[in-house]
């Protein structure tokens, strides 16, 4: 197998990885992206493992070490795609990241060991103690440290996430202290120290200082970052983890990686950007941190104000009288697992003749496109779900709108000049002629403010726990 | 002539690789962004291509257990993300198949 048919068949995999990114154009081709995405994957596996052969004369010794990897990891991974919870996806993608930092941190390894074995020593000298060429110490240099901060970075993501570990660094709330601006800036001017040490001598003292201390710079990135913002830490961490991918394929010469992680980093960075643009803040105020520390003031100028508040009856009714309703489900729906529940309502509201749709923000979730998986997994038709863009238009004619544990996002504040959340992008609940509200409390949400939706005229607050509240609305239907 | 150097002629497929992906993301529709970090994550995951040259191909014992870990590492992603990417966008798909069985009867 000559290495010009091993980089025209890398090239085929590559053509595959941008077709399993375009299938994803829409639902009904997304299966297929998939599947190219799979053929791609393995062509490159396959194709490796042949070049493997070829090099080492057909002995296969080298390829049992491969298989045991690839049968442990690949279990892991299996087992794992077909167990999770879809509500725990965002702790998935996380793990996941930090997988692709690790191991790329682990190969950067192996190069530094042995760079012969990649056919990238440096002309001329020995193959025993051949060196690295200048342009690939420099590669790995970028490779190893965005690998290691991607590493570190997810797992402290991971932990927010998930929320039930005990350490303080893996709790929602931001974690700050004084000088933390300027500690990270002496440790990232350190690490480019040691990465241009490195380069120079092809040392491992320098080597394994930079690792250590991009280990240290990813959790001291990740920590100040609030919970509420974790939607933009996730896509920002895949982001990185494409970038390192690409580092990995330049110090080893090879363009398929340094495709497909170009693919991934630009994707990361255009999810991280939409995330941010939909929570009206800029990336570097996310990524400097500290949403939680402003709040506080606002949330002292709160008084108690009357609200309206009915049964989960009185909504059923009106909801079966009304001839449109929109749902705007929130994240505190999928904490209460209601999802199927509100199935069991729009089916019923249709039954009656009643026209549902669903209005779903692009941080509904607590990632990119979280909600729409979650109504998905419920069943609900995907050309029932609209975007923010699409439906905004339509609250004005809509009868009912009917809000499920989502907060900001509808909050009409975000049109006020002067509000924090001034011009952040919003369901327009407001318009419509009746809004319902299901809440366990009135408890402010992430961004701490009150919310003036609740307080309207035309507002009913319904309180509870969501799946408890839209199974009653479903037996209230029932009765009509 | 003088020879282009690999470090040019990658950066040349960097930054066009980088263009396609622009261009190829913003048209997955926001609805499918889930299953676009997942499969992102799997096609990241190609790096066990180099994992597997160090798995095979080093002689020392560091060099060649970074590489071993480093594709048991990535394999994680290549399977987990792959299925948990069909397994999401299958889905989406239940629903159209339920979708026309409904209005099927309907009618």
């Amino acid at each position: 197998m000559s290495l010009n048919l091993v980089t025209l068949l890398y090239l085929f995999a590559s053509v595959c990885f941008i077709q399993a990114l375009k299938g994803l154009s829409h639902p009904t081709t997304a299966r297929r992206g998939n599947a190219f995405g799979m053929i791609g994957m393995a062509l490159a596996v396959v194709t490796t493992a042949a070049l493997i052969l070829k090099i080492s004369d057909m002995k296969a010794v080298g390829l049992t070490y491969v298989l045991g990897g690839l049968v442990v990891g690949g279990g892991i991974g299996a087992v794992m795609a077909k167990r999770v919870e879809m509500t725990k996806m965002p702790e998935l993608v996380a793990f996941m990241h930090s997988m692709i930092g690790l191991a790329a941190v682990c190969i950067a390894v192996a190069v530094v060991a042995e760079p012969a074995a990649f056919g990238i020593h440096e002309e001329g000298t020995g193959l025993a103690n051949a060196g690295l060429p200048f342009g690939n110490r420099i590669e790995l240099f970028i490779g190893t440290f965005v690998g290691a901060i991607t590493f570190s970075g997810s797992v402290i993501a991971f932990g927010k996430l998930s929320g039930k570990y005990k350490l303080r660094v893996f709790q929602g709330a931001p974690v700050t202290f004084s000088g933390q601006h300027p500690l990270n800036a002496i440790l990232g001017l350190a690490m480019l120290g040691c990465g241009i040490w490195f380069t120079a001598t092809q040392e491992w003292t320098p080597f394994i200082i930079m690792a250590a201390i991009a280990f240290v710079l990813g959790v001291l990135i990740i920590i100040p970052i609030g919970g509420a913002d974790m939607p933009v830490v996730v896509s920002m961490l895949n982001s990185y983890s494409g970038w390192a991918a690409a580092g990995i394929g330049f110090s080893l010469n090879n363009p398929m990686l340094i495709i497909a992680g170009s693919l991934v980093g630009s994707s990361g960075a255009i999810l991280s950007y939409i995330m941010c643009k939909a929570m009206n803040r800029s990336f570097f105020n996310v990524i400097l941190g500290g949403f939680g520390q402003d709040a506080g003031t606002v949330a002292g100028k709160q008084e108690q104000r009357p609200v309206k508040s009915g049964s989960s009856d009185d909504a059923a009714f009106m909801m079966s009288n009304a001839e449109t309703v929109i749902i705007v489900p929130g994240y505190g729906l999928a904490v209460s697992r209601a999802q199927h529940a509100l199935k069991e309502l729009a089916h019923k509201l249709g039954e009656k003749g009643v026209q549902v749709k669903y209005a779903i923000h692009p941080v509904a979730g607590r990632m990119p496109g979280h909600m729409n998986v979650l109504l998905a997994e419920a069943e609900i038709p995907y050309d029932q779900v609209f975007e923010m863009e699409d439906i905004n238009a339509e609250f004005r004619q809509t009868d009912v709108v009917l809000v499920l544990g989502a907060n900001d996002v509808v909050n009409p504040a975000a049109k006020t000049p002067g509000s924090p959340i001034f011009g952040m992008p919003i369901l327009e609940a407001h318009q419509a002629r009746t809004v319902i509200v299901n809440k366990r409390s009135m408890a402010s949400g992430y961004a701490g403010l009150d919310n003036e939706l609740f307080y309207m005229d035309k507002t009913m607050m319904v309180f509870g726990d969501a799946k408890k509240v839209l199974e009653d609305m479903v037996k209230a239907l029932e009765s009509l | 002539m003088e020879l282009v150097s690999h470090t040019v002629t990658n950066l040349i497929i960097f930054v066009l690789a980088i263009y396609v992906g622009y261009h190829v993301v913003w048209t997955v529709t926001p609805a499918l962004h889930t299953p676009l970090m997942a499969v992102t994550n799997a096609l990241s995951a190609v790096i066990i291509v180099g994992a597997m040259l160090a798995a095979a191909l080093t002689t020392s014992d560091l060099a060649r257990w970074m590489g071993v870990a480093a594709v048991a590492l990535a394999s994680v992603n290549v399977f987990g993300g792959f299925l948990v990417t069909r397994r999401m966008l299958e889905m989406f798909k239940k629903k159209d198949k339920s979708e026309k069985a409904s209005e099927g009867a309907k009618h």
